[in-house]
């Protein structure tokens, strides 16, 4: 028989077929479709406002303004206050620093107690954990604020950090425990017999192993936290408005003009955090959401 | 010689189930045991419990005359090793090693006196300033081992410690651990599911199923009179051969359909009644190859070589069999030969109660 074929040998030639093709079209027209809002965000900011009402949305500007940015940042009214989100951004920080490490500490602790003193009932607490991650928070908004007048921190700093804690530890507590479990029992027998107690063995063998899933629950605790507008509004106090809601108030005018360009410009300045955090880190999270291989 | 460790009248159950019943085990001082059994028999539970790490339902620890029944782990003298390791990632080699001393706030000077020995004796002087993802399996367990002997404790609890380890290895580090219990003499607990680790390590054997202690004796007397049919399977490889059978006392012989043995030269501890059931196991080395022509006619139906020995499978009955001669033998397949058993090292089972005859 006579064959023109080749001997097969080595590595597999790769073929590009239709299929793989057909997928990356798929893929490229998915981002371009994710990334549309952004690139209006950014090129509206750069326009001045004849240029926006001219209504070509999707145009790249014809002249670069920079008159919105600087007035977004520090000119911009919100309500009766006329100094843009530079206030907003220094609270939303001095809520979400102090949030992001109370509550990613007090959930740690919970998983490493929940996945390795195995307590009488901390199943059944492991239970109302998980159950409290589907609750809408919503729904316990009013309870919680009466809770925090009685308490007399209602409309303050501490106030608003109390509620993201409460709020963020279900969530936290959950992947935690479910990080400490993937970790071999044997180090914390291991440790117990070295003659740790509770808190020497978390501080010394638990915390080390730890980096992977604490940067995912930082990651989780500094965007839902930053993000979060109706407990910052409700809780924080006018004195401790985050940027959110300070965004809110200067994209809801009343009276004047809407400055569409004002509008993206703030709208990006106050997502730049957690989309810096995303991209500082996103390896990390991939990594860490992947982690529970993370042995040895 | 005094009792080491003393268990007694010690339960534990996992939810409902039973996993130790009422056990009761004495370890003199300075003994090597072996708790030995299949997975899930209750020896590591068993360990678990000497070392504090579960608490029994029932029963009490005493180790060096101390009731540490409530005591916590690190206040029960011991040190422990375990089959994954257990170093911890994140500190170096020396460091693990101090984990413990600086747990309870030892000097510095005596905290690198201890190290220096120990490390010194496992020989990983070199290997303190690493981390354990750095080490080799056979390093890493040194280490674990070196943190038990820093912390000077008087029994040693070893849990499968060398079967993540390769073939090669695990006889290094067998006969490692074994010259460590000669030189430092303390009591050792030792639980593993190889027979042959647990036959070259201990001075007494608890062989284990689903939470009792099956047989309780020297390596040597766990071998060659295996107290029930359980003991004698698990323990050999390759297992003892089993043929069940009836018991003729007129002749005092063991039969099975037309075939028949005569037991003349077997030791019974207890003599079955005519026509009984029983199993008769005899060990593939306690069969030999005769020269003459008297014994039994075979033909060999299969050849395993093993290198330092050859396995030949006959059969008796229908009933394959293996009997295990020198590497050096040479027979082919189809071959026929006559072999002759051994009777006085034979064991005979009652076939109900499956308890040694």
């Amino acid at each position: 028989m006579i064959s023109n074929t080749i001997e097969a040998r080595g590595p597999r030639p790769k073929h590009l077929s239709i299929g793989r093709i057909g997928m990356y079209c798929f893929i490229v027209m998915c981002a371009l479709f994710f990334l549309m809002p952004l690139y209006v965000m950014l090129v509206t900011s750069f326009k001045d406002m004849d240029e926006i009402r001219s209504g070509n949305l999707l145009y790249i500007p014809k002249s670069l303004s920079f008159y919105a940015w600087p007035k977004a940042w520090g000119e911009a009214c919100t309500g009766f206050v006329c100094e843009g989100l530079k206030p907003g951004l220094v609270n939303s920080l001095k809520i979400t620093i102090p949030s992001v490490i109370v509550s990613v500490s007090l959930g740690a602790i919970n998983g490493y107690a929940l996945a390795f003193w195995r307590f009488k009932g901390a199943y059944f607490f492991f239970g109302l954990c998980l159950f409290g991650a589907f609750i809408p928070y919503q729904v316990m908004v009013y309870p919680l604020l009466k809770i925090e007048s009685a308490l007399g921190i209602y409309s303050s700093l501490p106030g608003i950090i109390l509620v993201h804690t409460i709020f963020g530890m279900p969530i936290l507590t959950l992947i935690f425990r479910n990080f400490y479990a993937s970790l071999p029992i044997d180090l914390f027998k291991a440790a117990r017999i070295d003659g740790g107690n509770f808190l020497k063995i978390f501080f010394y063998v638990i915390i080390p192993m730890s980096t992977p899933i604490t940067i995912v629950a930082v990651i989780l605790q500094v965007t839902g936290i930053w993000n979060d507008f109706l407990l910052g509004l409700i809780f924080a106090g006018r004195d401790n408005q985050p940027m959110t809601v300070q965004l809110n108030n200067i994209v809801q005018v009343d009276y004047g003009v809407a400055e569409y360009n004002v509008d993206m410009a703030a709208t990006i300045l106050t997502s730049m955090i957690p989309l810096a955090v995303y991209f500082v880190s996103g390896r990390w999270f991939v990594r860490g959401i992947a982690a529970g291989a993370i042995k040895g | 010689m005094n009792n080491s460790v003393e268990v007694k009248k010690l339960s534990f159950n996992y939810g409902k189930v039973e996993i130790l019943k009422n056990l009761d085990l004495d370890i003199k001082d300075g003994e090597f045991m072996v708790l030995l059994g299949p997975s899930g028999c209750g020896k590591t539970t068993l360990l678990n419990c000497i070392a504090g790490l579960l608490d029994l339902d029932d029963g009490q620890i005493i180790i060096e005359g101390d009731n540490v029944t409530w005591k916590e782990p690190k206040d029960r003298h011991i040190g422990m090793v375990f089959q994954s390791y257990a170093l911890y990632p994140s500190m170096s080699v020396e460091k693990n090693l101090s984990f413990g001393l600086r747990m309870s706030n030892t000097p510095k000077n005596i905290i690198s006196e201890k190290i220096d020995k120990a490390s010194e004796l496992l020989q990983i002087k070199e290997l303190l300033h690493r981390k354990p993802s750095q080490l080799s399996g056979g390093q890493r367990q040194r280490v674990a081992i070196g943190r038990a002997l820093v912390r000077d404790a008087k029994v040693f609890l070893f849990d499968e410690p060398l079967s993540n380890l390769d073939a090669k290895l695990r006889a290094e580090l067998r006969y490692e651990i074994k010259k460590l219990h000669r030189d430092l003499g303390n009591t050792m607990i030792y639980v593993t599911h190889d027979q042959i680790e647990a036959m070259t390590l201990a001075d007494r054997i608890a062989v284990m199923k689903n939470g009792l202690i099956q047989q309780l004796d020297s390596p040597k007397e766990i071998y060659n009179k295996p107290s029930n049919l359980f003991v004698a399977d698990f323990i050999g490889s390759p297992s003892m051969n089993f043929f069940t059978g009836k018991f003729i006392s007129s002749s005092n012989s063991f039969s099975l359909n037309n075939a028949l043995i005569n037991l003349n030269n077997y030791e019974f501890d207890n003599k079955p009644s005519d026509q009984n059931d029983i199993i008769f196991g005899i060990r593939p080395e306690d069969i030999s190859v005769s020269d003459s022509q008297d014994g039994m006619e075979f033909k060999i139906e299969l050849i395993e070589p093993m290198g330092a020995d050859t396995l030949i499978w006959l059969s008796f009955e229908n009933i394959p069999f293996s009997v295990r001669l020198e590497g050096s033998s040479e027979y082919k397949l189809g071959d026929v030969i006559i072999i002759n058993f051994d009777i006085k090292r034979a064991s005979i089972f009652d076939q109900k109660s499956e308890l040694r005859l």
